[in-house]
């Protein structure tokens, strides 16, 4: 249980800044390609008895270097999103049905198994955060900067399409680490509601990765002790208590607001 | 020695050509705009000297060490991005309290450092990222258009501020303009563009030249007037500038 809640503080850590900018962005679709495609990098993993670490990780990347090429080339971004989120999801269960001799749980990968994580899991998935959080903050300025203007951006001498690369790269690993927790279904939502709610409490960038963090903590550990309660599943829970922060932030801004 | 050298230049989106051989220069201290019509290129030539743009043909070359302070046409700050209007001059890096102080002095706004950016008007915003391009003491400023969206008292108040900018750092000025009456009265130079460079020269050559008649007609004649009018008078006050605005309209 402390392992489970250890894994999710991790991958809410790691989420919050990461989730900021695929807000701002408009990224979100983006995120939820790149962590379906990752159970496709699960069926190569187990196909080529390799590490699902560093199996997903390398397909999430691909997938995201594709949209990202693609999306400098003018095509109609959201749809062309949801044919490759959609489709990669598609073709990562057809192949993962065609691995014999493994038994697989796939509702593991689906929607995450936060209680088995093992040790080992939590080194990787604290590695993980580490590295995706270090790189953002390494970055800050010049992913702030480009994400308001690549114009501006250029002119400062910082060039967007390096700083593009920086978020894919944070996404593939974050991607890479949580599937044990969230699963490939669930990403995306830790990814943005904890920076949704975080919105109307913010009034710095910075001040809105960190409120991101403590909403992200906070519905890991909540979540988790729902799920133990009500005997739910673990990783949809943590996400309906993010949803219900995202809610009570909004109705605190409306009522704000009015008056 | 020029601080950006253009040397002949073309830039081409997929089959359609937007620069073709383009050359120009600009010295240090100097005020020059670009006029044109829409979609001649006018906005690709900036992006193509902030390096947004590889051009197809020819090259950019930038003296060393040299500063650009940008102000974009537009710049869309997504609602869901929060950022005061001091963290956003900081991005620059390496910036202090005191620097923003100045900056936001020098645009004229000096009251909306612990503002929302999403809250500000359309002129406070461009008055904010003219701020923001100045906070780096550049050596060349750039403004595309940066008054679109203001009125005229605003944006005549704009290119006041620019003026007192340039005389108070000695950054030289390019920009682009649409605005023919306050191209014409603050200039040094002015080059006049369509894909290509048609004319170059003082105002007063560019607007008696025979390209700038045929692309603005005969429309600008007020301008030119209003050029004649304040230079002939030696008048270097712009507060007689809303005066002539009346006039050249």
């Amino acid at each position: 249980m402390i392992r489970a809640g250890l894994a999710g503080i991790g991958v809410a850590v790691a989420a919050a800044p990461l989730g900021c900018f695929v807000v701002w962005r408009r990224m979100a679709y983006f995120g939820d390609a790149t962590a379906h495609a990752a159970i496709l990098g699960v069926a190569l993993s187990l196909a080529f008895s390799m590490s699902i670490f560093i199996g997903t990780m390398v397909v999430a990347l691909l997938m995201a270097l594709t949209v990202s090429v693609l999306s400098g080339r003018g095509y109609a971004m959201d749809t062309l999103l949801g044919v490759l989120a959609h489709s990669a999801l598609a073709f990562g269960l057809v192949a993962v049905s065609f691995i014999s001799g493994v038994r697989i749980d796939l509702m593991a990968y689906l929607f995450g198994d936060i209680l088995a994580v093992s040790r080992v899991d939590l080194v990787v998935i604290w590695g993980g955060a580490a590295l995706v959080v270090a790189l953002i903050s390494w970055r800050w300025s010049a992913l702030l900067t480009s994400t308001m203007n690549e114009d501006l951006a250029h002119a400062s001498g910082i060039d967007p399409k390096r700083e593009q690369l920086v978020l894919t790269l944070a996404l593939a690993i974050t991607v890479a680490f949580a599937i044990k927790v969230v699963g490939v279904l669930l990403i995306a939502a830790m990814l943005i509601i904890p920076a949704a709610a975080a919105r109307p409490l913010s009034k710095t960038p910075e001040g809105m990765a960190f409120v991101a963090g403590i909403i992200g903590a906070l519905s890991a550990v909540i979540g988790l002790r729902a799920a133990y309660v009500f005997d739910t599943p673990a990783g949809p829970s943590i996400v309906c208590v993010a949803a219900f922060t995202f809610l009570a932030t909004s109705v605190f801004k409306g009522f704000r607001s009015s008056v | 020695m020029s601080l950006v050298q253009v040397e002949d230049i073309s830039v081409r989106y997929g089959a359609r050509t937007a620069l073709s051989r383009v050359s120009l220069s600009i010295e240090p201290s100097e005020i020059v705009t670009i006029v044109g019509p829409n979609g001649s290129g006018k906005t690709s030539l900036l992006r193509a000297i902030i390096g947004a743009i590889k051009p197809f043909q020819g090259r950019v070359v930038q003296a060393s060490s040299l500063k650009i302070g940008y102000v974009p046409q537009k710049l869309h700050i997504d609602e869901t991005l929060p950022i005061t209007v001091s963290r956003f001059l900081k991005l620059t890096g390496g910036i202090i309290a005191a620097d923003i102080n100045y900056a936001l002095t020098q645009a004229g706004v000096p009251e909306l450092e612990k503002a929302q950016l999403s809250q500000l008007s359309g002129g406070q915003f461009q008055r904010v990222l003219l701020a923001r391009a100045l906070i780096a003491k550049p050596d060349l400023l750039l403004l595309d258009e940066a008054t679109q969206g203001l009125d005229q008292r605003g944006s005549a108040s704009f290119y006041q501020r620019i003026e007192t900018v340039r005389q108070d750092t000695g950054c030289a000025v390019l920009m682009i303009s649409h605005e023919l009456h306050v191209v014409m009265s603050a200039s040094d130079r002015v080059i006049c563009l369509n894909g290509h460079v048609c004319c170059e020269g003082t105002p007063a050559v560019v607007a008696s030249a025979p390209e700038y008649r045929e692309l603005f007609g005969t429309g600008t004649g007020g301008a030119l007037a209003l050029y004649r009018h304040e230079h002939d008078h030696s008048h270097q006050h712009g507060d007689h500038a809303h005066d002539h605005n009346e006039i050249a309209n």
